[in-house]
Order: C-alpha cells, then structure tokens, then sequence
C-alpha cells in the first residue's frame, strides 16, 4: 500500500509543486500541536521529579526510568536488582495483542479476500456491513461482548443447548475474553488495508500460476500473499498497535486482576500512585517499542519492494 | 458506561434547556457517577435560574488527577470523600467561606459539623456519608458472612467468584482491619505480612472493578463484592439475593461533601448551590436517589420510610468498628502503592 501510494504521489508533486508547502501546512500544524508537542511533553515529564500525589517537580531526575528496571523492594532500599515486574506487564499486552492481531488475520484475511472477488457494484455494500458494528460506542460494544461470553450469557447456553458442553466455560476476567474483545475491537482495521490490496491484485497471475501447475496452496503463498502483503502488513500493525495500549478490554472482560500496560499508565495518572513521571516514562518505552516495530517492518517493506521490484 | 450515558443525557438535556432558563449564572459540578438525581439538579435551575453542567469521575483519586492536571479554574464544586478533602485542602485546591456565607450552615448535624478532614467546616459541606463492606449472594453461600475471611480468606464456595474494588485505598484498608493492622503502619513486618497475605487472597478473587461493583452482583457474575452499602442496597432491590456484610472485624466509614474549589469561575452559584444541599427536603432527594445517608439536621421527615429500616444501614451487635480511610505520609504510601502494584503486577 504504502508503495503505491508513493508513486501514485510522484504524478502529482510536480502539479502542485508551488503551492504544496501552504497546502500542507493545516495538516503539519495540526500534528505538530496534537501529536508532537503531547509526546514532547510526554518526553520530558518522564525525565522530571515526581510530585506526591500526582503532579512534577522541575528537577531532573532518572527516577522514573530507574523504577522501571531497577527492583529496590517493598520498602525501596534493598539493593537494586532488575525489575521484573513492567517487563512482565509489558510481555502479557504483547501477547494479548499478538494473538489477537493473529486472530484478526485469520478471520480478516478470507473476509477481505470474499468481499474482494465479489463483483465491484456489491463490494461497498460488503465492506459497509463491515463499519455497521462499529457506529457504536467502543465502550457498548465491549460491556455487550462480556454479556455474551458470561457464564449465564447466550453463548454458554446455546453449547450447553446443543450438548456441546455440560457446564458453562469460564470465558469472562480470563486472557481468553481480552483476546476476543481486543479481535472484536479492531477486525475493521485489519480487514480493509488487506481488502484495498487484494481488490488492486491481478487475478490473472494466479490464473498463470493455476496453468503452470501451481497448488491453490502454492498459489496463495508464492503469488497471491507476496502481492498484497502490504496490505497484511498494514492490518497488522494496525490491529497489533492499539490493542497493546488498549485498556478497556483487560478492564471489563479481563477483570483488570492484572496490569497491562494501558491500565498500569492509568494507574500513574489516574490511581492512587499519582506517579506522573513513571506513567510518563512508561509511555515513552512504550512509544519506542511501538517505533522500532513500525522501523523494521517499513524497512522489510522497502527491502521487499526493491527486491520484487 | 452508566456514567458516560448520564453524562451525556445530562448535557443534551442542558443543551435543549439553554434557551429556556434565564440566563441568571451558571455552575459546573464535578461529581461521582450515578449519584445525584438529574430531577433535583432541574429544580435548582428551576428556583434559581442558574444554568447547571456536570462532569462526573469514578474514584476520588481521578478526579484530584484531573483537577491537578488543570481543571481548576473549571469547576465550581466537586464531592471528595473524607480523606480526599484533606489531600485537597493540603494540596491547595480548596477555598474557604467565610462565616456568614452559607446561611443554611446550621443545618449541618452537629455530629457532622466539625469533622477531622475540615474542621469548622471551612470548604465543605455534608453530603452523604454511608460504609463500605462487602455483599454475599445467598443463593451460593449460606453460612457465616460476618467476617473479613470472606474476602480474603473465602470457604470453597465462594472461591473464584470475588469482586473487589479497583481502588487502592478501599482494598488496603479493608486489607488491614482484617489483619488488625493500624492504617498507615509503617511496622516492616505487619506491612510484609499485608502484602504476602493479598499475594494469597489475589487467588481467590475474579476482578477488580468499581463502576460495575453492583452490576456483577445482580447479573451473578460475582457470588461476593466489595461494595457501598446504597449500591448493595440497589443490588437487593433490582432482585439480586444480596446481603450486606459488617464484619465482626470492622468495616469502612465514608462521608462524601461538597467542597467549594480553589479559582471557582462561579464562586455565588456555587454558594447558592451548597445552601440548596443544606435544605433537608433536598438533601434527602439524593438519599432517596442513592440510598446513603445525609448529614443534615431535620433530613428525617423527608427520607423514604423504608430506608432506615435497611439491612445495608442497620449493623448488627457484633460487627466491628466502622473506620475511616486515613491519609499516609509520602513515604508510607509509597510502600502501599508498591503493595498495590505487587498485587497487580
């Protein structure tokens, strides 16, 4: 995607090679007020003093950080030792969000490539299906998943009903309901970036590949992925990014028993800690992670391109 | 989910009432959640032609994190708990009133009239006060709940099947009475004890949860919550087989207030606001509504008959002390947030 979008872009720079810098200024001057100054800010509060209570004394200090890889004990001086915890917290979203996004690729891979190979007057009906569910309000659409998946709920008494299972299982406050509800979440943003990639896909290569004797198999994984890969690529992240922030799932279908990295930078900021700082140290590892993931899997892109370019 | 739609419902219904009411001031409340009937925050628009906004919050700590992150100068009054108004005072958050300023003063009950948390009752007012303990469905368990074991140390029956409060300070505290532990203590050993003894009762327990502490109740999600006992007392009512604990070990008191806030935008319709709370028949609008009780001489005649006969407000003989949460200095709760963060981790 984010290859044809750049030379589709090259056709037009040169139309409005003049103007362009005061054409884009609105959008530079939105970001920079609405995205980098809060991460600036972000940045140097995670370097700042914490205040009791919530709040930054201007004093630099490590602090923060040290708390996040230094364990000093229940009562702060034991000598330090790594700090297991935050990186516990940070491993459990990753999983949580790493099987959900595998979720969302599974059911989001053959739902874009049905809606693709529709004919092209029904493909908005299908992908406006798709948006229906999500006019509603995240928050409705979670508290509704867990009155689904309780253990009284619909789903256990239709596996009870057709004997499926005896007693109900316990699906609500486990990892299990957090997967789902991060997968329910965020299946749109997987669906559509792989539904744009597989629509602009040839499908006369896989007939060729058919004629040359190539398995559907093969001809999925050899012709069809390697072509809309920027598409998979992008769902991914884009399921993958915000279920590891996301803190209402863990909240109402996890049953909050453990941290994940949402709620614990709640917690600073919200909770009793009042530890600003510490939230804002948390974020920034949290905002670097987030980076390196998206660095490595632009430059894969751009090795992929050049390579099948 | 309940509080965002109240909150929403209430500022289209101050949207399409704009018009209709004087424009005589205005007043912005910061309030809990599902707390005051919209009816009475209409009849104060009503008799004073003040046009009113509410905000709300799910737990005093929010609400002084965003009153700290710059909602000052916002809002005109809030409602912290007890010990929140005194980290509020501390913090410099609070304005006082001057004597004479609030002319129903007097109506304070004279047992309510000069609390610990603001003595002479220099920012606040009463507003409802009530405890925290905790709720047992009876169809799952039927023997003895009067007992701090049921939450941390629960019979089979009830194991897996706990909710308690996502708040640090309710959980911690209920955490101390059952081990007889002063609050805030800063013995090394009783605080080791606290934090292993929560290490084994976290494996009893299904979630953490304050804003639906009453709906996993009803629904039977939770066999036993950590709960107020007005939420306890609308549990039984919407049908839920719920019975309110006072455990022989103590419980938590509480008293919410309204507090008049530092650089109020609308000082004289806050103070308008806090002698309409004082009139009995108003006050006891929001006892009905929330099921606590208020702090207001004379409040009796206009209370719902059926509430002072509650279980939820009745305690039995043996329960133990009721208690308030105290406020630690930051050394100590550091060690408690670190508890918390252990217990959570």
């Amino acid at each position: 995607m984010a290859a044809g979008a750049a030379s589709g872009g090259s056709a037009t720079t040169d139309t409005y090679k003049d103007t362009r810098t005061w054409l884009l200024m609105p959008a530079w001057v939105t970001l920079s007020i609405l995205v980098l100054a809060p991460v600036l800010m972000m940045l140097v509060y995670s370097f700042l003093t914490k205040e009791f209570r919530g709040g930054v004394i201007w004093d630099f200090s490590l602090d923060a950080y040290d708390q996040f890889f230094f364990d000093r004990g229940l009562f702060g001086d034991d000598p330090p030792r790594i700090e297991w915890t935050y990186v516990t917290i940070f491993w459990r979203s990753i999983w949580q969000a790493g099987v959900a996004t595998l979720f969302s690729l599974l059911i989001g891979f053959p739902t874009a490539y049905f809606i693709a190979t529709r004919p092209a007057n029904l493909r908005p009906v299908w992908v406006f299906l798709i948006t229906i569910p999500y006019w509603v309000n995240l928050l409705i659409r979670t508290v509704s998943m867990k009155f689904l998946l309780r253990d009284q709920g619909p789903l256990n008494d239709a596996l009870i009903g057709i004997g499926l299972i005896d007693s109900p299982l316990h699906i609500v406050n486990t990892n299990l309901a957090v997967q789902l509800g991060l997968f329910y979440s965020y299946l749109p943003f997987m669906v559509l970036p792989i539904y744009a990639a597989v629509e602009r896909y040839n499908f006369a290569l896989s007939e060729a590949a058919a004629d040359l004797y190539a398995s559907k198999w093969v001809t999925l994984r050899r012709v069809l992925l390697p072509s809309v890969r920027p598409g998979v690529v992008a769902g991914c992240i884009l399921v993958f990014v915000p279920s590891m922030g996301s803190f209402l799932a863990p909240d109402l279908l996890g049953g909050a028993r453990n941290f994940m990295i949402g709620s614990l930078i709640e917690e600073q900021f919200k909770g009793n800690a009042g530890n600003w700082p510490f939230g804002a140290a948390a974020s920034m590892i949290l905002l670097s992670l987030v980076l390196i993931i998206l660095m490595l899997s632009a430059r894969q892109q751009a090795r992929a391109d050049k390579g099948g370019g | 989910m309940k509080p965002l739609m109240t909150c929403s419902a209430a500022a289209l219904a101050l949207a399409l009432g704009a018009n209709a009411a004087a424009a005589e001031g205005e007043l912005v409340i910061y309030h809990w959640f599902e707390y005051i009937p919209q009816a009475l925050l209409d009849q104060f628009s009503e008799e004073t032609g003040i046009k009113v906004t509410m905000d709300t919050y799910d737990s005093n700590e929010a609400m002084l994190a965003s009153l700290k992150a710059g909602g000052i100068g916002t809002y005109d009054v809030a409602v912290p708990g007890d010990y929140m108004v005194k980290i509020m005072a501390g913090e410099g958050l609070l304005d006082t009133m001057a004597e004479g300023e609030l002319a129903n003063k007097g109506n304070i009950a004279p047992e309510w009239a000069d609390p610990g948390f603001d003595p002479g009752r220099q920012s606040s007012i009463p507003y409802q006060w009530g405890s925290t303990s905790f709720s047992v469905n009876r169809d799952v368990f039927d023997g003895d709940i009067q007992t701090t074991d049921i939450l941390f140390n629960p019979p089979a029956e009830l194991s897996g099947k706990i909710n308690m409060l996502d708040s640090q300070g309710e959980v911690l505290a209920m955490a101390a009475i059952h081990m007889g532990i002063e609050q805030c203590s800063t013995d090394r050993d009783k605080l080791k004890a606290l934090n292993a003894m929560l290490q084994d009762a976290k494996a009893h327990w299904a979630s953490f949860n304050s804003d639906t502490a009453k709906e996993v109740l009803v629904s039977g999600d939770a066999a036993v919550g950590q709960i107020y006992d007005g939420f306890s007392a609308k549990a039984r009512i919407e049908g839920a087989n719920v019975e309110y604990a006072f455990p022989v070990q103590g419980y938590i008191a509480w008293m919410d207030n309204v507090v008049l806030l530092k650089d109020a935008p609308n000082r004289d319709s806050a103070i308008k606001f806090m002698d309409f709370l004082l009139e009995p028949e108003n006050i006891a609008a929001v006892s009905n509504y929330a099921q606590y009780n208020a702090g207001v001489s004379g409040v009796a005649d206009h209370l719902d008959p059926e509430l002072a006969k509650q279980p939820e407000k009745n305690p039995h003989d043996k329960a133990g002390p009721a208690m308030f949460i105290e406020v630690c200095d930051e050394a100590t709760q550091a060690v408690y947030d670190q508890i918390w963060t252990n217990l959570k981790k």
